[in-house]
């Protein structure tokens, strides 16, 4: 019973910030700070989401040179930053990562 | 462009990520089971959530027994960059019925948005683009639930060390780095890498919300000092 609670809460939250911006539309700003560090977020979340997980074996971060993983993230930082291709990154990312295992 | 037109057209710009998303709403699926969540549980977490990233924080998170305050502390953090995508698609959204804007707020996920908003961008703006916005969202939602309920049932059946998982960081990475398009934001990217990886041994996922604060302490800092 608590896990579903938990969930419903955490989908309510997750849609009121979802639902924010666009149901204030007009009829009032959030403070200028706020507007000011809002663009920087997704970037940093993200890519605190995303560093670890190609550094970390089983939980525990490697700097192994030879990881499959880390090779499957530089190859998919380089190939999105130079082609801006979604399918390519993923794609590049799976192949360097199947064919280094 | 008629509304069917910009659907298809939403629909064909999120396809790409798809082939990330999919392996990723598999690994979900087992994850939650893993984690000690029902069946039942973790398909209805991916309509009642629906967060990818935010998901699988949620099922770490009640398999190492955090409280449920924390829980959703967290997952509010980990989620606060949509108010972004809500603050970037609010203007185009404007005229649009109460329930029209509800609709999109549920639709709006990391890839969604990804997916649309260039096509939103562009000038004139789209008559359509709420539709487009829509095809967008929905076709990400519908992959979702599938891959999250083949993932829930296959979950016992699936070959121990697959290697699915990169899909997880992958897609990320697809989405995160075309939004790199200045210094500050790259200060950013660096800072945030750094301390996600320097405490990622921090219990329940605080790590990461460190990273994400610091990270974007240094872009708001750095993007000040230049003005």
């Amino acid at each position: 019973m608590t896990l579903w609670l938990v969930m419903l809460a955490c989908g309510v939250v997750t849609l009121v910030i979802r639902a924010s911006f666009i149901m204030a539309e007009g009829h009032f700003q959030p403070a200028p700070w706020f507007q000011r560090l809002l663009p920087f977020v997704p970037i940093a979340t993200l890519i605190a989401l995303a560093v670890p997980e190609f550094l970390t074996v089983h939980g525990q971060i490697s700097f192994d040179v030879a990881s499959p993983r880390l090779w499957a993230g530089v190859v998919a930082i380089v190939v999105a930053a130079v082609w801006r291709n979604t399918l390519l990154t993923i794609a590049s990312g799976f192949l360097v990562y199947f064919v280094l295992r | 462009m008629s509304p069917v037109q910009a659907f298809a057209k939403g629909l064909r710009a999120v396809a790409p990520l798809l082939v990330g998303v999919t392996p990723f709403g598999v690994i979900f699926g087992v994850v939650a089971l893993q984690s000690g969540i029902p069946a039942p549980a973790a398909i209805a977490m991916s309509a009642i959530v629906f967060a990818g990233s935010a998901q699988l924080i949620l099922a770490q998170l009640v398999a190492a027994g955090a409280a449920a305050p924390l829980i959703v502390a967290t997952i509010g953090l980990v989620n606060l960059r949509h108010a972004l995508y809500s603050a970037s698609v609010a203007p185009i959204l404007a005229p649009l019925p109460r329930r029209w804007k509800w609709l999109l707020a549920y639709f709006l996920t990391d890839e969604a948005y990804g997916a649309a908003i260039p096509h939103l961008l562009v000038e004139p703006r789209p008559a359509c683009a709420h539709w487009l916005l829509l095809g967008a969202g929905f076709g990400l939602w519908f992959c979702w639930q599938i891959s999250t309920v083949a993932g829930v049932l296959l979950g016992a059946g699936l070959p121990g060390d697959l290697g699915l998982e990169i899909a997880l960081p992958l897609t990320l990475i697809a989405i995160v780095v075309p939004m790199i398009d200045e210094r500050s934001k790259l200060l950013t990217a660096l800072v945030a890498g750094a301390v996600a990886i320097a405490l990622v041994a921090l219990p329940h996922r605080l790590g990461l919300i460190v990273a994400s604060l610091a990270g974007v302490a240094a872009g708001v800092l750095f993007s000040g000092g230049r003005k």
